[in-house]
């Protein structure tokens, strides 16, 4: 065999694992991505039920209704518009009334039905999707990022 | 007074890294044995002075210096002794400071064994290696300065982050670091040969034992921060495909394929320019995996904290370092002599093979891990882009390297037989299948694709003994002459099953864990029952203890395993007062492969909680199986032809098949 005909062989099959891997890529990007939304997005957007979504924004206050089997009911604001969230399972640890939250789930015409419920990791940091949210809808302090020491040169 | 002497330690390292990266450049092209020999002497002075500077910021920790600002935000004079310590790195400040003490420590260590480098490689890689340093003392003293001082000083600090008040954190980040920071050799052996334009087998003799000791503390690094993941977030998972993740898993990957074309490399003299680009790129993944833990990009417990100047300074050093490498090696690769040649069946187009699926899957975790980012910055939406994705592209191309991998050690070198080698794998194959009929037989049809993974993990498993089978002659010749044959095989051939072998049990441990593990999420009163998997555990009550800075509600359980009682599990959350922090502390029992695995969520207002149990079948195997791995590395780390700093050139053709092999 000829270095020729090797490097062909090579590049060519290079090139076949490569599309390979391409074709697997676009495939799961079309099926599996996840796009995130505030509750403003939803209300404007009109996504055709059982879309997957993230949604983040604050829980609302006085919105949680806590029912029996771990069923959980709360809705989520960025201020200008709300959606309301069932959620069946624990919520993490941080999830309060007022805080930062990100829900992943299906959007169904009464709101959205979570499958998983992130909330914010420790007291000085909020997602970065809820930041990004609430200053779109004009809701953003930036005394609410928390932390703000007296650092000297 | 410590403070400053450790600013000012960091300043003369900077000094030193200055000097190291012109003197030996110039040395080496001038051919001036003094200012070459100067890099050796700069690069441990370099080790002294970062050892130093570390050495007085543990100081201010230990003693709770709160006049120093990151000990303040991220210390507490009542926090264990061990946590004092390790919080040194766990805020942004410290881990450059580790990440710039380790690089210190491979660069002392390249100027102490590489005693029989040619003098100008050595000089050059050390000069390579002292850009990479300068330019971190640079991002640390400019951006990122630890030993900044507050006045007044406060009387307490603010503690540190409780989900990182944890044994993992003295491991794991150490670990990751040596293992990020060690293919910076790689790198710089790259960068030097594609300086002097000149390259040989003996330069992947010289590389390999560096990215191997890289590649295995990466390997339990990543490891580790699986586990650690695991137990502390309260959700049993062990790898949610996170970006902070992935950042790791890029350099392991393209690691794992340096390492495998730098055998061709040293054995064939083949592969020469893809071994260098994959060095370039191994340590170029390290350096983004940096920039995107480090500058706050993502937002993750691994971010410390948001300063867009920190960003913008990682960023240039990323553009500065992979631009310029990879300009380099368009530039000069051309000029590097072509290697011997191979057919497509043989032990080096298995490599060949190896490195293709590596690095095309390394490419998908890359597209997973960045399109999200580049989506964002170019249209402002945002996706995410999570376990699925990965699934549907990592998983095809892991699982034909793995189907692939057996072969590969039992392939001649330049011209295999590839029906030999199937004929010898009918055993292992024979096992692969009957793990599948078993597998079906005990799981049924709950998931179909699972039991061809079991298969697929007990084929690579049966395949790694079987190659160490045939080169023993195990079965087929007399005991002693197998004794000797075992006594004389390499120890890189018995790390390269091993280190297989280890992969598959992470497999295996994944498949199982990941397809028939179970789950219960429930609300319990005390005195209650609930059973999962032939487990009964049942609510004794909640009591409270408190922790040196923390007051801790634990919970107690007591488990039946099939009617007998086997142990209590307690697990707990803790409410640290200095942050109002909840953490979550997981009680884990093991039984054999498998675990219970429990925590707590909120207690309700009818005085029940709510808990997670999972049983996790196999679960253990994932880790272990890194650990295999490790040790199959460390195995072939000390053989003989390949201990640090002692290469001498193979001899051609002469090994006889059974010494040939040292994957």
């Amino acid at each position: 065999m000829t270095r020729r005909q090797r490097r062909l062989i090579l590049i060519g099959g290079s090139l076949g694992v490569l599309a390979f891997a391409v074709g697997l890529v676009l495939n799961a990007l079309s099926g599996s991505i996840v796009f995130f939304n505030s509750p403003t997005d939803v209300a404007e957007k009109h996504l055709a039920p059982g879309t997957r979504i993230r949604l983040g924004g604050l829980v609302k206050m006085g919105s949680v209704q806590r029912g029996g089997d771990l069923r959980i009911r709360f809705v989520v604001t960025d201020g200008k518009s709300d959606l309301p969230v069932r959620y069946q399972g624990i919520v993490p640890d941080l999830f309060r009334e007022g805080q930062g939250v990100v829900a992943e789930g299906k959007i169904e015409p009464d709101g959205l039905v979570a499958d998983t419920v992130l909330a914010k990791h420790d007291e000085r940091y909020m997602p970065r999707e809820v930041v990004d949210a609430l200053k779109k809808a004009g809701r953003w302090k930036e005394s609410d990022s928390g932390f703000a020491g007296e650092k000297m040169k | 007074m410590i403070p400053e002497l450790g600013h000012y330690a960091l300043v003369l390292a900077l000094a030193l890294g200055l000097i190291q990266s012109v003197v030996p450049v110039i040395g080496a092209c001038v051919r001036d044995g003094a200012l070459m020999r100067l890099a050796s002497t700069t690069a441990i002075a370099q080790f002294a002075f970062v050892a130093l500077s570390f050495a007085a910021l543990t100081t201010c920790y230990v003693t709770s210096d709160f006049s120093v600002a990151t000990v303040y935000e991220n210390s507490h004079s009542m926090m264990p002794l061990i946590y004092k310590f390790t919080s040194v790195w766990g805020n942004h400040e410290g881990s450059m400071l580790l990440w710039v003490l380790i690089l210190s420590v491979f660069g002392a260590g390249v100027a102490l064994f590489g005693g029989n480098l040619p003098e100008t490689l050595k000089a050059n890689v050390l000069a390579v290696q002292s850009w990479i340093a300068s330019a971190f003392y640079l991002f640390i003293l400019l951006t990122s300065n630890p030993f900044l001082r507050l006045t007044p000083a406060p009387f307490e600090g603010r503690d540190l982050n409780p989900l990182l008040q944890d044994p993992g954190l003295a491991i794991h980040p150490p670990l990751l670091y040596l293992g990020y920071v060690g293919f910076s050799i790689a790198f710089s052996f790259a960068i030097a040969a594609l300086i002097e334009g000149r390259i040989d087998a003996a330069w992947a003799r010289w590389v390999r034992p560096w990215t191997l000791a890289a590649w295995m503390f990466l390997t339990l690094g990543i490891a580790m921060g699986s586990y650690w993941a695991y137990y502390t977030l309260g959700w049993g998972g062990f790898w949610f495909w996170d970006p902070v993740e992935n950042a790791s898993l890029m350099p392991w990957l393209a690691g794992t394929a340096l390492l495998h074309s730098a055998v061709v490399m040293e054995k064939r003299d083949a592969l020469k320019v893809w071994t260098i680009l994959l060095a370039i790129l191994a340590f170029s993944l390290s350096l983004i995996g940096t920039f995107l833990v480090r500058s706050g990009v993502l937002t993750s417990v691994h971010s410390f904290a948001n300063d867009p100047r920190r960003g913008v300074f990682i960023l240039a050093i990323l553009v500065l370092f992979i631009g310029g490498a990879l300009t380099l090696f368009a530039w000069r690769a051309p000029m590097l002599k072509q290697g011997g040649l191979f057919a497509p069946i043989s032990r080096e187009g298995a490599l060949v093979f190896n490195n293709l699926f590596l690095t095309t899957a390394c490419l998908t975790v890359f597209v997973g891990t960045l399109y999200p980012l580049a989506l964002e910055a170019l249209t402002g939406a945002k996706i995410s882009v999570g376990g699925p994705f990965f699934n549907l592209t990592f998983g095809p191309l892991v699982i034909a390297l793995m189907f692939a991998m057996p072969f590969g050690p039992l392939l001649a070198w330049k011209r295999g037989d590839i029906l030999g080698v199937t004929q010898r794998l009918m055993t292992a194959f024979g096992a692969g299948l009957a793990a599948i009929a078993i597998a079906f037989l005990i799981a049924g049809r709950q998931s179909v694709l699972a039991p061809f993974g079991v298969g697929l993990a007990f084929f690579v498993m049966a395949g790694a003994i079987t190659d160490l089978v045939e080169r023993i002659g195990l079965f087929r010749s007399p005991l002693a002459i197998v004794r000797q044959r075992a006594a004389g095989l390499p120890r890189s051939t018995w790390g390269t099953a091993i280190a297989h072998f280890g992969l598959a049990v992470s497999m295996l441990g994944i498949v199982c864990a990941g397809t028939w593990g179970t789950e219960r999420i429930v609300a319990l009163k005390p005195g209650q029952t609930v059973s999962l998997s032939g487990y009964e555990l049942s609510f004794d009550g909640l009591h409270q203890t408190r922790g040196p800075n923390y007051i801790a509600q634990v919970a107690r359980f007591s488990v039946r395993g099939g009617g007998v009682a086997i142990g209590t599990m307690e697990p707990s959350r803790r409410t640290f007062a200095s942050r109002q922090t909840t953490t979550n502390e997981a009680a884990l029992m093991i039984r054999g492969p498998n675990q219970l695995y429990l925590s707590l969520g909120d207690v309700n207002d009818d005085g029940s909680i709510a808990i997670r149990l999972y049983y996790k079948p196999m679960v253990m195997l994932i880790w272990l199986g890194a650990v295999i791995m490790m040790l199959g590395g460390a195995l072939s780390l000390s053989d003989r032809r390949l201990r640090v700093g002692a290469p001498r050139p193979g001899k051609k053709s002469a090994a006889k098949p059974a010494l040939q092999a040292a994957e």
